[in-house]
């Protein structure tokens, strides 16, 4: 199968790559790009770990085609940190409230997370297990990932977190 | 899991993608979201030899006004329906079904058009088109035709396009201010298709209900307007034997196959009570 020429900016940065039309975006992001922090869970549209932030929208890259995504504007996991180098908010998030446990669904969740806050910058406990529903975790029980985006939501506010007691 | 190989085509128009679908026939697939088709050619259930990709069709997104009618462009995401603040004010329930269908990076992607032509009985709008009354745009080598929803259905994965033609738009007549509607929804967990459900849109005069229309999700193999239920309840305050026996008329038309979600009977039986939910819920929000 004869392959095409994509070009996208994934972590403000130009790439390209050639591609035949069924490779999918999270093999192109693995395997092109050696992004590997975006992993592969399910490859059936459930489980979330494939996430990737593309043009704003939080999308599963197992179930998007790489031609897709030509010309678009993808932040992978590996984007998140601050420029500086430094743990974002979420990342920063995640570590203190033991938001993680085997970590694999760890770069799905982050990436979640921030177009959540992005769109909404002060969520409900309620409104935060809404939007993440489309991200599975077998280790934690959700509960201290819940926290690790109200950590985040705060540090970004400028509010005070105060762990609510279980 | 990778798809089986196929040509990837992006036309800019509905002129150039209904060429290509009558060019190509039976190995060519219209792309929308994808998240029903690409899962499906990841397990080789679908192999299509041709995709072609409507993202770059401008003209298949957005949602405007014509009279009493909303027009809501095929490609319009389910996250677009979210966020519309027509889709919110005018036909709130498409805004309430669109936030139970599958999760957050689904409906980003997951379009109006590609969940009501799919003609999978477990998609959640189809039902809810038919309790709406909608129509659909259909456009094909010969031009453009509107089927009514609830003509449109004709066995799972069966429905009225021909081959050749594209769906391009759904529009929905703006129920009456101070209607009522809920879309009752049972699923196992978040994200899953409907166990059962059920969309009600009704009208009350001098606290009675005025009209109603009931529409029922993957409890057939198309989607089914439970018309007796519907008119058993006209002129009624809904009360308990009413609400029981909605349920009994519709639970008559239900035919659900026996699937995870649980054996044809109980699906049956909890058609109705999603049925029962979501009149007494309509009812509560009409003015």
């Amino acid at each position: 199968m004869a392959k095409t020429h994509v070009t996208m900016r994934v972590n403000g940065s130009e790439v390209e790559g050639l591609v035949e039309p069924r490779t999918l975006l999270v093999h192109f992001i693995r395997e092109n790009l050696a992004l590997t922090g975006t992993h592969i869970g399910c490859e059936t549209t459930h489980c979330g770990a494939c996430t990737v932030d593309l043009d704003g929208m939080s999308v599963k890259s197992c179930t998007v085609f790489a031609v897709q995504a030509e010309g678009s504007e993808i932040t992978t996991i590996e984007g998140i940190a601050n420029a500086d180098g430094t743990l974002s908010a979420l990342q920063e998030g995640f570590r203190q409230m033991h938001g993680l446990q085997c970590g694999f669904c760890t770069p799905g969740m982050i990436v979640r997370a921030h177009r959540l806050l992005k769109e909404n910058p002060t969520p409900s406990e309620e409104e935060i297990r809404f939007g993440i529903a489309g991200n599975l975790c077998r280790c934690t029980g959700y509960q201290n990932i819940v926290k690790a985006i109200q950590y985040a939501a705060a540090k970004i506010n400028g509010t005070e977190f105060r762990e609510a007691a279980e | 899991m990778i798809p089986g190989p196929f040509q990837f085509h992006r036309p800019q128009s509905v002129a150039d993608a209904v060429k290509l679908l009558s060019t190509l026939g039976d190995e060519a697939r219209p792309l929308a979201g994808g998240h029903s088709l690409v899962p499906m050619m990841k397990l080789r259930l679908a192999t299509p030899e041709h995709l072609i990709d409507l993202h770059g069709i401008g003209s298949l997104k957005g949602i405007r006004r014509e009279g009493d009618t909303l027009v809501i462009g095929a490609m319009t995401t389910q996250h677009e329906l979210v966020a519309s603040p027509e889709i919110a004010a005018l036909v709130p329930i498409v805004k309430e079904t669109s936030l139970q269908i599958a999760d957050p990076q689904v409906r980003y992607r997951g379009t109006l058009g590609g969940n009501v032509a799919n003609g999978d009985p477990g998609n959640d709008m189809p039902g809810l088109m038919m309790a709406l009354g909608a129509r659909y745009r259909l456009e094909g080598p010969d031009g453009a035709r509107d089927v009514d929803a609830v003509d449109f259905y004709q066995g799972a994965y069966f429905t009225a396009l021909e081959p050749g033609e594209l769906l391009t738009e759904i529009a929905i007549p703006v129920p009456p201010s101070g209607h009522g509607y809920a879309y009752e929804k049972l699923k196992r967990k978040i994200g899953d298709y409907a166990t059962a459900a059920a969309a009600v849109v009704l009208t009350l005069s001098a606290g009675k209900v005025a009209t109603c229309r009931i529409g029922l999700t993957n409890l057939s193999e198309t989607p089914l307007l439970a018309e007796d239920a519907a008119a058993c309840v006209i002129g009624t305050t809904l009360d308990e034997a009413t609400l029981a026996k909605a349920a009994d008329l519709a639970r008559a038309v239900m035919q659900p196959a026996a699937d995870g979600r649980g054996p044809a009977e109980y699906r049956t039986h909890v058609g109705g009570i999603m049925v029962m939910r979501a009149l007494k819920r309509a009812a509560a929000k009409a003015v």
